[in-house]
């Protein structure tokens, strides 16, 4: 079973519930964070990083004794990441998305496939939780490919926690759909209620059940509880806005670790999530 | 010789227009005839990525040996670099009195983008 952390507004608290919910369930545990521009889950895990792979993505490369400079590679690409230009023909590989189109365009089979990287997978564990995240390399702008790349270290049988990255642009969607349930992370302010509409519209798109975390729940208004009852989408958790909690944060603390109460809160919390995925899964609306 | 000036409109008399992958409008113009085509740039101009370089591409099979404008960015530029096409960027006012002071001798050329990529 995968659960994507999702959120739409940045800061709401996606990592700290995904490494809580982490810690919190028994049994085999994986936590993927997906937020490869900014990934930080494993400064609350702190694995012991055991492996890494370098993940790159296919772009063009040209034989110009072969190239005739027809142009059919240009005429594919809606990214305008190959041109011909009077006596030459120039691959801008940073807009190339990789779909490989151009190669097998070429009627002189003139184009061949070199890699750009992308950036890095890490692996490693702590205390029995797989732990798996990756890194976009520095200047390079495209997200979701590595994030599907992570998304393949997902096991059966594990329950996989998604830390997806804030929004609702490529990189989130490429973060939550598959997955069997979008846990949705905002708080009660009107930038959390207007980011929060843009993150379940596009849950609803992807046709994923999803519920509700209210964090820093004692502050802002109700807005973001009417919203959630007119939609119907059910509130699973509130987490009050305590100086407690952020001074264990500013340390690097998991929640569920640092006082009584919390990890049976968050093992409630991935119970009642299976048991809402399994109702949609067997065709029953969880609404 | 063959130019093209980035414009707002599909004649000599519109002003030029500062941007050039995503400008309404590129015209052609023979600099001896003042003969002059205006390309509708609209496919550049709605590109989601690649405006610049898909007019580079556009004004480079037109046959253009220099391009006036008044923002060129660097994928535009290494565009029109490859394909032959000298820069000269500022470029203001309307689109024959750019012309004009190319044939005078008026216009310098840029060897370098004078705009920020963007993503």
């Amino acid at each position: 079973m995968i659960i994507s952390v999702a959120s739409g507004k940045g800061g709401t608290g996606k990592t700290t519930i995904a490494t809580s919910m982490a810690f919190s369930v028994e049994g085999a545990v994986q936590l993927l964070d997906c937020d490869v521009e900014e990934p930080n889950a494993h400064l609350f895990v702190r694995p012991d990083i055991t492996g890494a792979e370098i993940i790159y993505t296919p772009v063009p490369e040209v034989n110009m004794n072969r190239c005739t400079l027809c142009g059919t590679c240009s005429e594919i690409c809606r990214f305008n990441a190959i041109v011909v230009l009077g006596e030459t023909i120039l691959p801008f590989t940073e807009l190339c998305h990789g779909c490989g189109g151009c190669m097998l365009a070429c009627p002189e089979k003139a184009i061949r496939e070199t890699g750009r990287e992308l950036g890095v997978i890490e692996y490693g564990s702590r205390k029995g939780l797989e732990f798996i995240h990756g890194k976009l390399r520095i200047g390079e702008a495209m997200a979701p490919p590595l994030i599907r790349k992570v998304r393949e270290y997902a096991k059966p049988g594990f329950l996989t926690i998604i830390d997806a990255p804030p929004g609702t642009s490529c990189p989130v969607i490429a973060a939550m759909s598959g997955a069997d349930f979008i846990l949705l992370v905002t708080e009660p302010t009107p930038f959390g209620l207007h980011d929060l509409k843009l993150a379940v519209g596009a849950v609803k798109l992807l046709d994923i059940p999803c519920g509700l975390v209210i964090n820093r729940s004692d502050i802002g208004d109700g807005r973001v509880r009417e919203y959630a009852l007119a939609e119907n989408i059910p509130v699973l958790m509130e987490i009050p806005f305590a100086r407690g909690i952020a001074e264990a944060y500013s340390r690097g603390e998991v929640l569920a670790q640092i006082s009584s109460g919390w990890k049976e809160k968050f093992q409630e919390l991935s119970e009642r999530i299976k048991n809402i995925a399994r109702q949609k899964s067997a065709g029953t609306s969880y609404a | 010789m063959k130019i093209a000036v980035s414009s707002t409109g599909k004649d000599l008399d519109s002003p030029v227009e500062p941007r050039f992958g995503r400008a309404p409008y590129l015209i052609i113009v023979d600099t001896d005839t003042l003969e002059f085509e205006a390309l509708d740039n609209s496919a550049s101009m709605n590109a989601f990525k690649g405006a610049g370089i898909q007019a580079a591409a556009m004004i480079s099979r037109k046959g253009a040996r220099v391009l006036l404008t008044g923002y060129c960015g660097p994928k535009a530029f290494e565009a029109l670099e490859a394909a032959k096409i000298k820069v000269a960027n500022n470029v203001t006012g309307k689109v024959k009195e750019a012309v004009t002071a190319f044939n005078g001798g008026l216009i310098s050329f840029s060897d370098r983008p004078n705009a920020e990529a963007h993503w």
